[in-house]
This record gives C-alpha cells, sequence and structure tokens, in this order.
C-alpha cells in the first residue's frame, strides 16, 4: 500500500475544478454518506478502505465508521455476521461518519435487513439480486424476497446481479467458485467508484501490491474493478435514477496529506514523544480489541528506539513497561477497558514509585466483555477514580484521529516531565475511523529531552531519590548510575529518602503531595471551540463525539440559537479556567457515549449544573440527536 | 560492565543502612548473607545491579542490599524485571520471590520468565507457608497442613517448585538450604549461568511452619536426606556414621532412580549415576523424587540456550539495519497527496 509521494502527487493534481456554470447548473452535494454492507467474509471493511483512499485523494474531506462483529468468520449469511463500512465525504468540512447514509450497498439480504432503516428516505439501494437466494432469505429472517415486494417502496433500488456479473468478468482467469465469487467487493467498488467520478489508478496499484505473490488474483480482481465501473458507464442506470454524482473537493490547507486511522497516528505520537523527550521507548502489550492496532503498528518502528514486547498478560504488560520505565526508558502500555482493569494495581505502583508511563486505553462497550468491537466512553471513571488509594494520575481524551497524535505527545511530556503515569483514552470509533490529516511539520514540535539524574549529593549528605523539583517531581535515576543507589517499591515512603515510612504525618504529607503534583499539572487552559464565552447555552464534550457535537452546534448557531460548543481534552487535572467558564453559561449539556461520567465529574468539580445526554448503543452519536437535545435545552 | 576487570567490594558494601526487619530466627536472614557474601565473589558492580521483587516476607530483601533495587506488587517481580532487562541488558538482576508470589498470584509470569530464558537469576524462598499474612497454607504445603485457612488440613496436592521450573522450559534449575554453607556455591553457579536461572531455597519460617524441613535439613537426618549433586561426580549421599553410603542408580525395568548402596569406594560397581548436569532427562526424575528418597540440591540441570533479551536486541538491530529515524519521514509515509492550493472558494 505504500508508494512514493511523488507518484501520487502527480494523480492528486488531477481534481476536477467545477466550473461556475456547471456549479450553476447543477449544485453539487455538500456531503454523501455511503454504506457498504456484506458478510464479515465478504471484504467490506477492505472495500471500504480503498473507497476511503481514492475519495480523499480525490480532495473531499471525510470521516469514516467501519462497523464489525466481534466475530471473526460469522456463519455466513447470518444476521449478527454483518459488516458495515459506512463514509461520509464532501466538499465541506466533515466531522462525523454521517448521520443517515445517502447510499446502501447490501450484497446480501442479511446486511440489507440490518441496514437499510438507517437509510434516508429516497436514498439508493444497490443489492446483490444474486445473493437473494431462498436459504439466504431464510437466513436473514425474511418471508418473502423484499426486492420482489413494495417493502422497500421509500428508497430507490437498483438490483443487480453482482455475483454473476462479477463470475463473467473473472471468468478468463480460470479461478474456482469461490474464489471467483471474492471479487465481488472489488466489482462493487469499481461501480462505487464510476458514480462518484473517482479515479481506480491507486486501487489498481494497491492490488498489484497486496496480490504481487500471485498475479493471477490481482488481474481478476482488476476485472472485477474495471467491469463494476464500465457497467456503470454502459448500464444506462440513469434511466433508473441513478446518476454519476461528482461531489467536489474540500477547501482544505494546502499541504501534504495522508489518511490515518487514530491507532495510527496515536502509535506515530508515541514515537514522537519519545523522540522528543529523548527516550527509547519500551511498549509492553497484549492483544485486545480494539487496541491491538497500536502494537501491530509500533513493532514495526525498531529503527526509532522502539522495544515492542507481547506479554504474557495485561499485567505482565504493564509491569514490564513500568520496569523499563525504572530503567530509563519510555514504559508505555495500551489496553481496553477489561485490559486497564487487570493493569490497575500495577498502575498504582507506577504512582506510589513515580515513573513516567503512559497507558493508553482504546475504550469499547462495558462492562465485562461487553461490545468488543463497538464504541463506547464508559471508562472515565475508571481512568479518573479507579484506583484502591488515593491515587490521581493525569487523563487526556483524544477527540478525533488526528488528534491522537498531539494527545500522545502530551501524553509523554506530562509522564516525563512530572514523573508519572498518564491515561491516555481513546475508543473503538477512533481507533479504526480513518480520516484525512495534514502531515505534521515536525519542527513546529519543542522538544522537552529528558535527562537522568546523575549528579552526585554534595560531601557529607545523602542522595534523596524522593527528593522535589519545582514541579513536585522527583529525580529519574537509571540503574547503572554509581553513587546513588537507591530501593523504591509501593509501600509508602518517606518524604525524600524514600525509605519505608508508616508513620502518620508522614503519609499524611505523601497523599497531599501525590495529589498536588498532578493537580499542579500545566495544562492549557480550556478554549471555546464555538461560539462565544458566556450565554444561554455550552455544549461540553470530551473524546470522540467531537465530530457530532461541533456539526450540531454549527447548525444550532446557523439558525440563530445561542450555543457554544467547549471540548475537554484534558480530563485530570482540568484547565484552571474551566469552572469558571462553565459558570458564564445559563444552561450546560454535556452529551457522552456512557450514562453521564463527564457530567458528574463536572458536578463534583464545580458544582454547576450540567445536564447530561447519553448515548450507549455501540454506534456513535448522529449530529441529529445532538441538535434536538440543543433545541429542547433551549426551548 | 564493558570493562571486565573484576570490581572488588567486600560483603559489607552490600549492606544497606536499614533495619532489617524478618522475624527472629528467620532463615531470610541466613539467605541475605550468603547473598552479601556471594556478591564479592561474582566481581560485579553495586550499580550495576538490581533487585527486584513482588510482595512477602523475602520480598523485602532488595531493601537491605545495597544495590538498585525494586519492591514491586505481589507476583508480578519477573514481568517487571523482565522490563528492566529488555530496557538495559547490561544490567545484571536478581528477582526475589517466595513460594505464593512465583506460583500462586505470579505463577504465569514464572512460567513465561522461564520460558522466554531472561537473563536473570530467580531466587524463590520455598517456606512452604504465607507468612507476611499469618502463616495460611500455600501451594507448595503439603496435603494437610492446618493453618488459619485450613483449621482441618489442606486438602490439595502442592506444587514442585523445580518440577514447575522445568516444566516450564528452565534452562538451569537448582536447590538450596538457607542455612546451609553450599548456598553461595549453587548462588554462583546460578549467575555464572546466561539465561533464567532458577533457584528454590527451602527457607525455614520460624513462626508459621518452624521445621517443616527438618526431615532432611535436621543434623541427624542430613547425610541421609539431602543429595548434593555435581556435574561429573557420582551421585552419592549418605555416610558410614549414617548407617551406609547410598548411591542413585537407574532402575532399567521401570525406568526410574532407585537408591543402591555402596561398599567401601566402589559406586561404579552398584551402578551409581554420574551427575550430567545437561542431562534434562535425569533432571526430571532428580526434582521428582519422593518418599525413600533423599532431597536432590545444588545445581541440577543446567543447559544453556540463547537469552531472550540478546534475541531481542539482535532482532531489534537486525530490522532498523540501513533504516535511518526521521521523524518527518515517518509521519509522511503511506499514500499521501498534495492540495496545492485550494479548490473551491465558497
Amino acid at each position: 500500500m505504500q508508494k512514493s509521494a511523488g507518484n501520487v502527487t502527480s494523480m492528486a493534481t488531477a481534481i476536477h475544478e467545477v466550473t461556475p456554470q456547471e456549479a450553476a447548473a447543477n449544485p453539487p452535494p455538500e456531503a454523501v454518506v455511503v454504506r457498504f454492507a456484506g458478510d464479515s467474509g465478504d471484504g467490506m471493511q477492505l472495500t471500504g478502505g480503498q473507497f476511503t483512499l481514492s475519495t480523499a485523494l480525490a480532495g473531499n474531506d471525510l470521516a469514516t465508521f467501519p462497523d464489525f462483529p466481534a466475530e471473526i468468520r460469522a456463519p455466513q449469511g447470518t444476521l449478527f455476521g454483518v459488516s458495515a463500512f459506512q463514509i461520509n465525504f464532501g466538499s465541506a468540512a466533515i466531522e462525523t461518519a454521517g448521520d443517515q447514509p445517502d447510499v446502501l450497498i447490501a450484497m446480501n439480504p442479511a446486511a440489507l435487513k440490518t441496514n437499510v432503516d438507517a437509510l434516508k428516505p429516497g436514498g439508493l439501494i444497490i443489492a446483490d439480486e444474486g445473493e437473494f437466494g431462498q436459504r439466504n432469505l431464510d437466513k436473514a429472517k425474511y418471508d418473502a424476497n423484499p426486492l420482489e415486494d413494495e417493502s422497500l417502496g421509500k428508497w430507490q433500488l437498483l438490483k443487480l446481479n453482482i455475483s454473476q456479473l462479477t463470475l463473467d468478468a473473472v471468468k478468463p482467469f480460470g479461478l474456482g467458485n469461490k474464489e471467483a465469487l471474492r471479487c465481488k467487493n472489488m466489482w462493487t467498488l469499481g461501480l462505487a467508484l464510476w458514480m462518484f467520478d473517482r479515479d481506480r489508478a491507486p486501487i489498481v496499484d494497491w492490488l498489484k501490491t497486496k496480490f504481487a505473490k500471485a498475479p493471477e488474483l490481482a488481474e481478476a480482481n482488476i476485472a472485477a474493478l474495471n467491469a463494476g465501473h464500465a457497467y456503470g458507464e454502459t448500464a444506462e442506470l440513469g434511466a433508473q435514477g441513478v446518476g454519476q454524482l461528482h461531489v467536489p473537493a474540500a477547501p482544505v490547507e494546502p499541504g501534504l496529506y495522508r489518511t490515518v486511522t487514530g491507532a495510527e497516528s496515536l502509535s506515530l505520537g508515541l514515537v514522537a514523544g519519545a523522540q522528543l523527550a529523548s527516550l527509547p521507548m519500551f511498549f509492553g502489550g497484549y492483544p485486545i480489541t480494539p487496541a491491538s492496532a497500536i502494537l501491530h503498528t509500533l513493532s514495526r518502528y525498531k529503527e526509532y528506539g522502539v522495544t515492542t514486547f507481547q506479554a504474557e498478560d495485561e499485567i505482565a504488560a504493564v509491569a514490564s513497561a513500568l520496569g523499563s520505565s525504572y530503567a530509563g526508558s519510555l514504559g508505555v502500555t495500551c489496553s481496553s477497558g477489561p485490559g486497564i482493569a487487570l493493569k490497575t494495581e500495577a498502575i498504582g505502583l507506577a504512582i506510589m514509585t513515580e515513573l513516567p508511563l503512559v497507558i493508553v486505553n482504546a475504550q469499547r462497550g462495558g462492562p465485562s466483555t461487553g461490545l468488543p468491537t463497538k464504541t463506547e466512553q464508559s471508562d472515565l471513571y475508571q481512568a479518573v477514580y479507579g484506583r484502591n488509594g488515593d491515587a490521581p494520575l493525569p487523563v487526556i481524551a483524544a477527540r478525533s484521529a488526528a488528534d491522537c497524535f498531539d494527545c500522545a505527545i502530551e501524553a509523554v511530556r506530562i509522564a516525563t516531565q512530572y514523573m508519572t503515569p498518564v491515561m491516555l483514552l481513546t475508543d473503538g470509533y477512533l481507533q479504526n475511523a480513518a480520516e484525512p490529516w495534514k502531515v505534521p511539520d515536525m519542527s513546529g514540535y519543542a522538544p522537552f529531552p529528558v535527562t537522568h539524574h546523575t549528579a552526585q549529593p554534595a560531601e557529607g549528605e545523602k542522595f534523596l531519590p524522593y527528593g522535589r523539583d519545582n514541579k513536585l517531581s522527583r529525580p529519574w535515576v537509571k540503574p547503572g548510575t554509581p553513587g546513588l543507589l537507591h530501593r523504591i517499591g509501593g509501600i509508602e515512603k518517606q518524604l525524600g529518602t524514600g525509605n519505608i515510612e508508616y508513620s502518620p504525618a508522614n503519609h499524611q504529607a505523601m497523599t497531599d503531595l501525590r495529589q498536588n503534583k498532578v493537580a499542579g499539572i500545566d495544562v492549557p487552559d480550556q478554549a471555546v471551540e464555538l461560539g462565544e464565552e458566556g450565554g444561554k447555552l455550552v455544549v461540553v464534550g470530551w473524546g470522540s463525539t467531537y465530530g457530532p457535537i461541533h456539526q450540531a452546534v454549527r447548525r444550532a448557531r446557523k439558525m440563530g440559537l445561542d450555543v457554544a460548543h467547549v471540548h475537554i481534552r484534558h480530563i485530570w487535572p482540568m484547565p484552571k479556567n474551566l469552572g469558571d467558564l462553565l459558570r458564564g453559561y445559563e444552561n450546560i449539556l454535556v452529551p457522552e457515549m456512557n450514562t453521564g461520567q463527564l457530567k458528574t465529574v463536572l458536578r463534583d468539580q464545580f458544582l454547576v449544573d450540567a445536564k447530561p445526554l447519553n448515548k450507549v448503543s455501540g454506534q456513535p452519536f448522529r449530529i441529529a440527536e445532538i441538535e434536538d437535545a440543543i433545541e429542547s435545552a433551549l426551548a | 560492565m564493558n570493562d571486565l576487570t573484576p570490581i572488588k567490594t567486600t560483603p559489607k558494601d552490600w549492606e544497606t543502612d536499614q533495619e532489617v526487619r524478618w522475624c527472629p530466627g528467620c532463615g531470610d536472614y541466613a539467605v541475605l548473607k550468603a547473598v552479601q557474601r556471594t556478591m564479592p565473589e561474582l566481581g560485579v558492580k553495586p550499580e550495576n545491579t538490581v533487585f527486584v521483587s513482588g510482595i512477602g516476607c523475602s520480598s523485602r530483601f532488595p531493601y537491605y542490599m545495597e544495590t538498585y533495587g525494586f519492591h514491586t506488587i505481589h507476583g508480578r517481580a519477573p514481568a517487571v524485571a523482565t522490563g528492566v532487562k529488555l530496557a538495559n541488558p547490561e544490567l545484571d538482576v536478581w528477582i526475589i520471590t517466595g513460594d505464593g508470589d512465583a506460583l500462586s498470584i505470579g505463577g504465569n509470569h514464572t512460567m513465561h520468565l522461564l520460558r522466554r530464558n531472561l537473563n536473570c537469576q530467580l531466587l524463590l524462598f520455598n517456606n512452604e507457608i504465607y507468612g507476611l499474612t499469618k502463616g495460611q497454607y500455600s501451594p507448595t504445603s503439603r496435603v494437610g497442613t492446618r493453618s488459619p485457612s485450613t483449621p482441618f488440613g489442606s486438602v490439595d496436592r502442592p506444587a514442585s517448585p523445580c518440577a514447575f521450573a522445568l516444566g516450564a522450559g528452565a534452562r538451569f534449575v537448582a536447590r538450596g538450604i538457607d542455612v546451609h554453607k553450599n548456598l553461595p556455591t549453587v548462588l554462583k553457579a546460578a549467575h555464572a549461568h546466561q539465561g533464567a536461572a532458577f533457584l528454590e531455597i527451602y527457607q525455614n519460617c520460624i513462626v508459621y511452619n518452624d521445621d517443616v524441613f527438618a526431615p532432611f535439613t535436621a543434623k541427624p537426618s542430613a547425610a541421609m536426606g539431602q543429595l548434593w549433586l555435581e556435574h561429573g561426580k557420582p551421585m552419592l549421599f549418605g555416610s558410614e556414621k549414617a548407617g551406609g553410603v547410598k548411591g542413585i542408580a537407574l532402575d532399567r525395568e521401570a525406568l526410574a532412580l532407585k537408591v543402591v548402596d555402596v561398599v567401601g569406594d566402589d559406586w561404579e560397581s552398584a551402578g551409581v549415576l554420574v551427575h550430567d548436569q545437561t542431562n534434562r532427562s535425569v533432571a526430571h526424575m532428580l526434582v521428582e523424587l519422593g518418599e525413600g528418597f533423599p532431597v536432590a540440591l545444588g545445581v541440577i540441570y543446567d543447559d544453556p540456550r540463547p537469552t531472550f533479551e540478546s534475541a531481542v536486541v539482535a532482532q531489534n538491530k537486525a530490522a532498523s539495519e540501513g533504516k535511518v529515524a526521521d521523524l518527518q519521514k515517518l509521519v509522511s509515509k503511506g499514500q499521501t497527496w498534495q492540495v496545492e492550493k485550494e479548490p473551491r472558494v465558497e
């Protein structure tokens, strides 16, 4: 999938510029939402990913929402085995994967049944009628073939025998029936590329690379792709109301762009953070959905001083990371809620021994195993409060795939400057969703190099491993350093010496110190994303709800409503101005994908009347849901 | 560590100013002394030495060693030590753990440390009891052990630490006794081994499990109860005074070990086996000697294999070969596109 930048750049110049005459005659839609849905073995995620790439290359802004089952290969044709990929792309700023699809591509009856209700009234269904046989209809629990009766009347329906058309297209390559049908997704992608006037060349290149070892498969897939495209061109779909739609490129800042998922940008941010801190990175991980992609990504970056370790369990993953921090590296671990629960005791040890550690939590639906592949924001309590003892640690939440990069750097900065574990929250949606990312100029990031403590104590004095600097941070001494030998551990420490000390006054002093150290962390003042400081209503969010909140507030403001958007990155400690800022509004609305966790923290910290808007369906908020809540809050 | 000149230290150099807080008469004192006596003989620097422990009486050990030390959490010392060693393979890492720490709550980490073969010494203080929590039975307690949590006697069968270690793939397995004069010799062998060295130390808990090892450690029974193994030497135990010299031989029909009498010096004709510390099959039999046998002590098995951290370092190096760490290049990877100018004016 990798290509030289130069090669791609030349393609990107082929962006079609709409003439004023064209624009006036046929005003282009600002945004289009397409959902690909099929069996989990149909390659829908791959199709969606490639469509995303071609859309990005065409200059649209976009956001995606991959939604797939926890089962790797659920039984074919079943309702629970449906895998979907939604993309919202347009000529204006896109911040969500879109409320309702305009186009649904359904590869079988189960995909149609589970997805059609989301489709916008009047929207277009493209269904592979070749898959609508009795067996698949039974599996999808359809009494009658929905393609043949009136049940889909409120939508536009385009029935195509994609299976047969694919078999015809790949016939010359002599594949078996099963392998030939696997090319179905490329045929469909070809048709979608035609519909939205997209370039096939990057997909063709990608297929050639992907199937470099099996050129006949590459050729067959390319043939299917071309056939799907050609079908659109020649079949006069216009007669059925299906035309080609050109969505012009979005006005974006000039520069170099790439698409990035949260998992990718977070991994890059960690690498960048370690480099800015001048530290080698040690990453201890254990496979868990949806966090594993970070382990996979980082394991390829060895030349950046990254050592990755797949531990025997979540506990060993964090414990080894902490051990590496003790030895002078930047220790990093990541997981999702259940794994974070297992790591909790070791995180307490990191707090007690005051060692830097970055803990990433890619949240998913809970409790327990919950919804492994669905998104949720329900680990905020766990991050802020979820440890034994008075055990404060800084918590940062990323708002978008691209924002994961800066948040990871911020987490490394705080961990190393303050000698503390830091929790970085993302979620399943952020991990998997892709968006265009303006490649950052690394020279714009100020380094924060760590120098391990090596200075010997003055004559007649003893080295104080629990001594303090002006940030209340203690010295970081690497084992191997002569003259500074000392012991640390989980038992309460004497202020200064770090020796075991159980006295009441000392425990009071150390508890206060740990509290004050974290409370005193320098976090930027809270800004208002949209709207004014003070007014009738503020919508306060955190994490991946950024997109829908921002769009909802934007729309409400266009309607003249007095509403602002505040989005909190620093969950703990909170920005110093946040309390006053919130008190400046008459109403506070907090949309969250949980039962009201940030709301509780805001009420607790600032005694403000924060009102919740909650959704825990495993699906991100729709813009309209937040818009409605804004309207009723101001009614 | 690159400077190979032996470092001259005395046992005193390895003592901290901290007051030792074990119960009077605890076997841990003897182990601490043995370690502090052994360190100078290893010719290593205190600042390059790290003691990592879990939780339990024995895990207080690092506070008393004038080295770097990390007293971690229950059962996790092997995992923390893995991070320490991977971050800096030059460090000499010792893990101090107990029977509950290493085989109950931390059994998983012990297993994986051994199978990965991290270059370190793991000293398992086995007192067959939970001391620090006031005397509950442990995973090595014998069936029928009466304790606060098993007032009618424990019913579950104990784990055998050395059999566990061999089963997990350990390449060095040894046993010692807290107060025995041979302990420094075994410690030195463990340190000399490149890879994970597993050393079980029978340690007497004077408060909650006193004399549990007396059947083979007490003076009168020591000669008949202890089989001290030495590579290349016959497996002999007992003495004329204690009731005769005996040896360990192979019962070829049962494919098991047996005890044979040795007349005079003629162990050969009695069929006594010569200890080959690289023989894994015999090691499996030696760690499981039961009723009617002495306890196998000393270096039972020692056959090194490449260490985990050396493989990690080698792979990191090979994968970085010829590549430059260029952050700007890294973030610009993948399929990129250039936006030259605003494509549409709103």
